[in-house]
């Protein structure tokens, strides 16, 4: 219940920023079309903490901003990389453990080693991603340096 | 302090960062040698160009719907484009099975790449050879 | 300085259709697709405050997601060879 009226106050949210017409008739329209694709979704069965991460919010804050530079740092990186005329680039395919316990942590994990730019996910396992990696150093600094893997663990808030 | 000034100054910095990350991550798209490493250089655009040059936009458009609008699309483009990425990866890997890596001597090689086997495309495999030898049975009948 | 950032993305979109025509494989082809499309969104925005009408971020809003379920869509056709029909075995759009 407590999903479902968060995700219906969330979809209404969302509709008052993109329509900017706030007169009675419209709002109460849009109103009446969030009830109904909460009450879809309902019967969809979807409604849980992963269609409505409401956990993840508060601490979010801390590790969104963090992803935001780490991601900056990696871009020049790779720009470096691009325009050097040599190309120095030493592809690697390395398996990095994720220690999260949900499904949904280890998304965000493997997520958020595609958008840092010179690394990216191509495969899951278990509690295994397979990580192709631009040079050899971004590969082994994915594997002897476990911060984004505790970052997303606390995001998670199971450890 | 002429903060019109500053605003504009700040914003236009980052417009032409953006443009150059673009430009860049364009550039290694061409210049890389293999499919993977091309992805690498297509999210330098996805993820710096598309920051920038919306946050450029952003305080270019100052406390408006607009700049709420910029932030949804640079929210999406943020979750959506490792999704693509990750499948492109994945169903490039199911097909060729190898990717360039580096050796030893520094020199690049197509190298195979241990993966478990991919249980929906034999699923499919298997129905497919299903359906063809009923289709076979029929026509005999 | 909008109309330089709207020519270095214009640039960037050649760039990548010069890889998309260059291939050599299909992966290569829809990397390049959706980098067209990207770049599209973000011109999309740039070009609506170079002509004065902002609003046109409600279309670059739209264009993202159009352009994350065409580049699933195509990708699933083409390692599936098939979009998954009731019989195909497939169900699940996540796993591509």
């Amino acid at each position: 219940m407590f999903h479902a009226v968060g995700l219906g106050l969330v979809m209404y949210l969302l509709w008052l920023v993109l329509s900017g017409h706030y007169t009675g008739l419209l709002m109460t329209l849009g109103a009446i079309s969030c009830a109904f694709i909460v009450w879809i979704v309902h019967r969809m069965d979807a409604i849980d903490h992963e269609a409505f991460p409401v956990h993840l919010s508060l601490r979010g804050t801390v590790f969104w901003p963090w992803l935001l530079w780490e991601i900056v740092k990696s871009n020049v990186d790779v720009a470096k990389i691009i325009l050097d005329p040599r190309l120095p680039i030493s592809p690697t395919v390395v398996r990095v453990p994720a220690s999260q316990k949900t499904e949904f942590g280890r998304v965000i994990f493997a997520n958020s080693i595609t958008l840092t730019p010179g690394t990216m996910s191509v495969h899951m396992e278990d509690h295994t991603i397979v990580v192709h990696a631009l040079t050899r150093s971004g590969a082994d600094g994915l594997l002897n340096d476990d911060e984004m893997d505790r970052r997303v663990c606390k995001l998670e808030g199971s450890c | 302090m002429d903060w019109e000034l500053l605003r504009d100054g700040l914003s236009w910095a980052m417009l032409l960062g953006g443009a150059a990350f673009s430009l860049i991550g364009g550039l290694g798209i061409l210049r890389m040698p293999d499919i993977y490493t091309r992805m690498h250089a297509a999210s330098l655009t996805d993820t710096m160009g598309a920051i920038l040059i919306l946050g450029g936009l952003m305080i270019q458009g100052g406390l408006t719907l607009v700049t709420a609008k910029l932030v949804l699309t640079l929210f999406f483009l943020l979750f959506t484009s490792p999704v693509s990425t990750h499948a492109l990866a994945a169903a490039a890997l199911t097909d060729t099975r190898t990717a360039l890596q580096a050796r030893d001597d520094g020199t690049l090689a197509p190298t195979e790449v241990d993966l478990p086997d991919d249980q929906d495309a034999l699923d499919i495999a298997a129905d497919e050879a299903a359906r063809q030898s009923i289709r076979d049975e029929e026509s005999r009948a | 300085m909008f109309i330089a950032a709207a020519a270095a993305i214009l640039a960037t979109i050649a760039m990548a259709i010069a890889r998309a025509v260059k291939g050599p494989s299909v992966w290569d082809r829809i990397l390049a697709a959706n980098m067209v499309g990207t770049k599209t969104v973000l011109l999309i925005a740039v070009l609506g405050f170079l002509t004065n009408r902002p609003e046109w971020g409600d279309i670059a809003l739209a264009y993202t997601l159009i352009n994350f379920v065409g580049v699933i869509a195509v990708l699933k056709f083409f390692r599936y060879r098939s979009l998954g029909g009731p019989s195909s075995g497939i169900d699940d759009v996540g796993e591509v």
